[in-house]
Parts: structure tokens; C-alpha cells; sequence
């Protein structure tokens, strides 16, 4: 009698650890970043690039106001390639697009503005990359789209055209 | 006048050296136990990405504003998930992972001591 209570006891347990290791399997395993955040941004302090002067985040995110955080740098080359659809983008009054310069030579920064256009109606640096990591990125580039101070869609990598199209579709 | 020259040199180099070795210690152990999101099986420690050479500028700025090593694993846990730290924290998506070890290691002995010891 005890030996088989042993015997169903160990099978049973066998069994749902078969089953847990065996969903495992099939879940991938592979990172993937939360996108749809519904997160406040965060607070932080930043230079103006233009002007120096000191800036921190209400001066620039304001309430009841569409805002495109866009993370880039003269050095990266997707954010060449995604350049002319911000620019795209721009044309339409209803969102502001903000710029931060991660980890930038500035005169190849101005450089890179001057040659492409500029679509941003404020740029910041973030000299040291820790602004990036405040707001939660990995790199450049990565584009964020903020409303009511916050957070409502992130977009990882450079933007395309259907991703226009989300953004153009949200903010009506 | 030697003293003096010295002093002076402790004096002069002293303020610069802001990181103390305790700090650096604790940096050392928070580092190592960020995992590098961008990168593959490797920890902000031994990375020199451009995403974990912030990351340990950040960690510094941190612990010299006086937050201590569990606050400075909830700022990142925040803003990149539980995935981030490589010791998670019990919850409900890791009991499993901390709780079946454990269950293993009970049955196990269970069973050596029913058939060894009882049988005795």
C-alpha cells in the first residue's frame, strides 16, 4: 500500500514537471521589450543644445500636448535613414517632435542638421548617455510618443513608413 | 618642509578622487549583476557597450547620491523590467524557479530516506 502511494506520488510529481518544463519549451525565451507602456516620463535635467542653457523637463513636455521624443546621433546611420520621414512628420501641426543627441561631437551634430534638416523643435544632449537610460532606451535610434506627459508608445530601432502611418492614426 | 609638500600633494589629489574604494566595491557587485539588455549573455560589468558604459555612469551617480544597492535595482527594474537584474526577486512569474530546486532537493531525500534508513 505505502509503496504504491510512493509510486503514484513520484510518477505525479514527474509528470507535472514534465508539464511545466514542457510549456517552457514552447515559450520563447528570447528578451522582448515591453513597447505598449502606459509609463509617466521620467524626470531629468539637460542642456539645450543650441543655447546650453539648463533645461528639465517641464520646461520642455508640457500637458494636453503631443510630443515625439527622438533619440540620435550624427554617428548612427539608421537615424540618416529615418531623418526624412521626421521630417515628413513634421509638417503636421499637431505633434512636436524633441531631439536628443545621445552621445554626440557637436559640431558633427550641427553638421548632421544642417546637411539633412532639421525636423525637431527642440534639441537636448545627453552627453554621457544617461538621459537614454532614464527614459528607459537601449540605444539609438528609438523614437518615443508622449501625450499627457505620458509614455504611450515606444518604437524600438528606426522608424518606417507604416510606423508614420501608426503615429499619424494615433494623434488624430 | 618635506611634511609640508606632502600635505600639500594629499591635499591637492585628495578631492579628485571622489570614488572610494568602498564605492567602487559596491559598484563592482551592482554591475555584475545588471545583465546587459543589448548584448548577448554578458553582464553591464564586463561590457563595454555604449548602453553599459551609461549604465555604470548612471550606477555611479547613484550610489553618489546615496541610494542604496536594492533602490538602485528598483530604479532599473522600473524603467527595464525584472529582466535586467540577473538574481530576480520572488514573485509569481518566479516561484517556480526558486521553489522547485527546493521541492527537488525534498523529494530527493524522501525517497533516500525511505529506501536507506527505514529499511534499516
Amino acid at each position: 500500500m505505502r509503496n504504491k502511494i510512493l509510486s503514484i506520488s513520484v510518477f505525479l510529481f514527474f509528470s507535472i514537471v514534465f508539464v511545466i518544463f514542457f510549456k517552457g519549451l514552447k515559450e520563447t525565451n528570447i528578451y522582448t521589450p515591453d513597447l505598449d507602456i502606459k509609463k509617466e516620463i521620467p524626470f531629468f535635467h539637460a542642456k539645450d543644445f543650441y543655447t546650453g542653457k539648463k533645461l528639465n523637463t517641464s520646461d520642455i513636455f508640457k500637458l494636453n500636448q503631443t510630443y515625439l521624443l527622438n533619440i540620435w546621433s550624427s554617428w548612427c546611420l539608421p537615424c540618416r535613414k529615418e531623418h526624412p520621414l521626421l521630417l515628413s512628420l513634421n509638417e503636421n501641426k499637431k505633434i512636436n517632435i524633441i531631439g536628443m543627441n545621445y552621445k554626440d561631437n557637436k559640431i558633427n551634430a550641427e553638421k548632421f542638421l544642417k546637411e539633412l534638416g532639421n525636423p525637431y523643435k527642440r534639441v537636448f544632449e545627453d552627453l554621457e548617455g544617461t538621459i537614454a537610460i532614464e527614459w528607459g532606451a537601449y540605444g539609438v535610434p528609438e523614437t518615443f510618443l508622449i501625450y499627457n506627459n505620458k509614455i504611450i508608445r515606444k518604437y524600438i530601432g528606426p522608424l518606417n513608413l507604416n510606423i508614420i502611418e501608426e503615429i499619424k492614426l494615433l494623434i488624430k | 618642509m618635506k611634511i609640508l609638500k606632502i600635505i600639500i600633494i594629499i591635499f591637492l589629489i585628495y578631492p579628485t578622487n571622489n570614488l572610494k574604494a568602498e564605492d567602487l566595491e559596491i559598484k563592482n557587485k551592482i554591475t555584475k549583476n545588471l545583465r546587459c539588455l543589448i548584448c548577448q549573455g554578458q553582464s553591464v560589468y564586463d561590457s563595454d557597450s555604449e548602453f553599459a558604459n551609461s549604465l555604470k555612469i548612471l550606477v555611479d551617480k547613484k550610489i553618489n547620491e546615496g541610494l542604496s544597492e536594492d533602490q538602485i535595482y528598483e530604479f532599473f527594474k522600473n524603467k527595464y523590467g525584472e529582466w535586467i537584474l540577473y538574481d530576480p526577486g520572488l514573485n509569481k512569474n518566479t516561484y517556480i524557479l526558486w521553489l522547485l530546486p527546493l521541492l527537488i532537493f525534498l523529494a530527493g531525500g524522501a525517497i533516500i530516506y525511505n529506501s536507506f534508513i527505514v529499511k534499516k
